[in-house]
């Protein structure tokens, strides 16, 4: 219970009692799964164009569905915070700004937020 | 006569290898006690049975380490008043990623072994003994004095990667070796810490110097030692075969 083990691996998920750091590494791998999970996915999709035209317009055309933008919404927005602060993670790791993290946390922050919106609006306010 | 508050500790108690409960007591007590005078409070008055470690009361053995409402705390200087309010709840808890001998006692001795292989002296040189951007001392005195790490541990019951894996050496250890490198230049530390459970295992949480009760921001040390590490490597590329030096 209070010793290290595999199984905890619910904890790495608990935010409580812990700092933005903590925070920032949660959606850091919640963001990397969700990227690596829309690859998988992607990759899947585009082995439809091999089955032929027929195939891939049917899919094309369930993609304008507002349930699949709002999917590839989340996979931009993920895109960007995992991004940016994945910027931030690498720049602190090898010894630089380290002891800026904090503030580099929340610049990151602000400007996926920023970014997300200008992409939400371009996506379903055509721009 | 100060104020007294009524608060309710809740104790997580565990022996050995058996499940733990939680146990209350209600006391009465003033809130610029100390979290440690509680609990003594409570072995004094209440059950002689609660085990806990102690030495100094004043920040220096490092003994005292516990979870204190979820954060990690050195309970010996933390005030009632700073972690609860009247008629609130304190809990206390063994400190995580320690094996838990019984009740609020965890079992260090792996942790220490792993601290004395870094070969860490417990006192340096006054310019060496502080992080390098702090303030010079004044040069009027050139003595010696104990560096700030007092191996409490806090660090390593803070940090989310030390959750899952023991191998992972933890904060401490990487900020002792780079305390020492940074010192020796000594190439055998490097090598020890230059591994997947050492300085590579740390996902940037920074934990550990929020925790920390003693001004070592490990955090900022091990990506020190990243830093080091990775500059070596590199000038070692373009190293004649013969010239090559360890890691
Ligand atoms: C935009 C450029 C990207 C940057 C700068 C970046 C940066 C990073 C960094 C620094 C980490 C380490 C975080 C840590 O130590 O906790 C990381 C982890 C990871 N990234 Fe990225 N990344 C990027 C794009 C992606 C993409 C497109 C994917 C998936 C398709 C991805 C998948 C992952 C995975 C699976 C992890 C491991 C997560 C973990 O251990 O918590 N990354 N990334
Ligand atoms: S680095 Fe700080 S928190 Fe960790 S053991 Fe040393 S004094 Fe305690
Ligand atoms: S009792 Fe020594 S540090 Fe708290």
């Amino acid at each position: 219970m209070n010793q290290p083990s595999p199984r905890n691996i619910l904890r790495w998920f608990d935010p409580r009692h812990r700092q933005p750091g903590t925070w920032a590494f949660i959606l850091n791998r919640i963001t990397a799964l969700g990227l690596t999970l829309y690859l998988a996915m992607h990759l899947i999709v585009l082995g439809k164009l091999a089955q032929g035209p027929a195939a891939y317009d049917s899919f094309v055309a369930l993609a304008h569905s507002p349930l699949v933008k709002i999917g590839e919404m989340l996979v931009i927005a993920a895109g960007i915070l995992h991004g940016l602060n994945g910027l931030r993670v690498a720049i602190t790791s090898l010894g630089f700004a380290t002891r800026y993290q904090r503030q580099l946390l929340w610049a990151s922050t602000i400007l996926s937020g920023i970014l997300i919106l200008i992409f939400a609006r371009a996506m379903f306010l055509g721009g | 006569m100060p104020t007294l508050w009524k608060i309710t500790l809740e104790i997580l108690r565990q022996r050995q290898n058996q499940p733990p409960h939680v146990e209350l007591f209600e006391l009465e007590v003033d809130p610029d006690e100390n979290v440690l005078d509680c609990i003594e409070r409570v072995w004094a008055f209440h059950d002689r049975s609660l085990t806990f470690r102690h030495a100094c009361h004043h920040s220096t053995c490092g003994a005292c380490g516990m979870r204190v409402n979820g954060v990690e705390k050195l309970t010996c200087i933390t005030p009632v008043r700073e972690v609860t309010h009247p008629n609130g709840v304190l809990r206390v808890e063994p400190l995580r990623n320690f094996p838990v001998l019984s009740d609020l006692v965890v079992d260090v001795s792996g942790f220490f072994q792993r601290m004395e292989q870094t070969q860490l002296s417990s006192i340096a040189p006054l310019s060496q003994a502080k992080l390098p951007f702090e303030p010079n001392p004044p040069t009027i005195w050139q003595g010696q004095r104990l560096i700030d790490c007092i191996e409490c541990g806090l660090c390593v019951s803070a940090c989310p990667a030390a959750n899952t894996s023991t191998s992972y050496f933890g904060p401490a250890v990487l900020a002792a070796a780079q305390h020492v490198y940074r010192q020796t230049n000594n190439p055998t530390v490097m090598q020890l810490v230059n591994c997947a459970d050492g300085l590579w295992r740390c996902h940037s949480a920074y934990e550990c110097s929020a925790v920390c009760p003693s001004n070592v921001d490990p955090a900022w040390r091990i990506m020190d030692m990243r830093r080091a590490t990775v500059a070596h490597s590199l000038r070692n590329i373009f190293k004649r075969p013969n010239q090559k030096v360890a890691p």
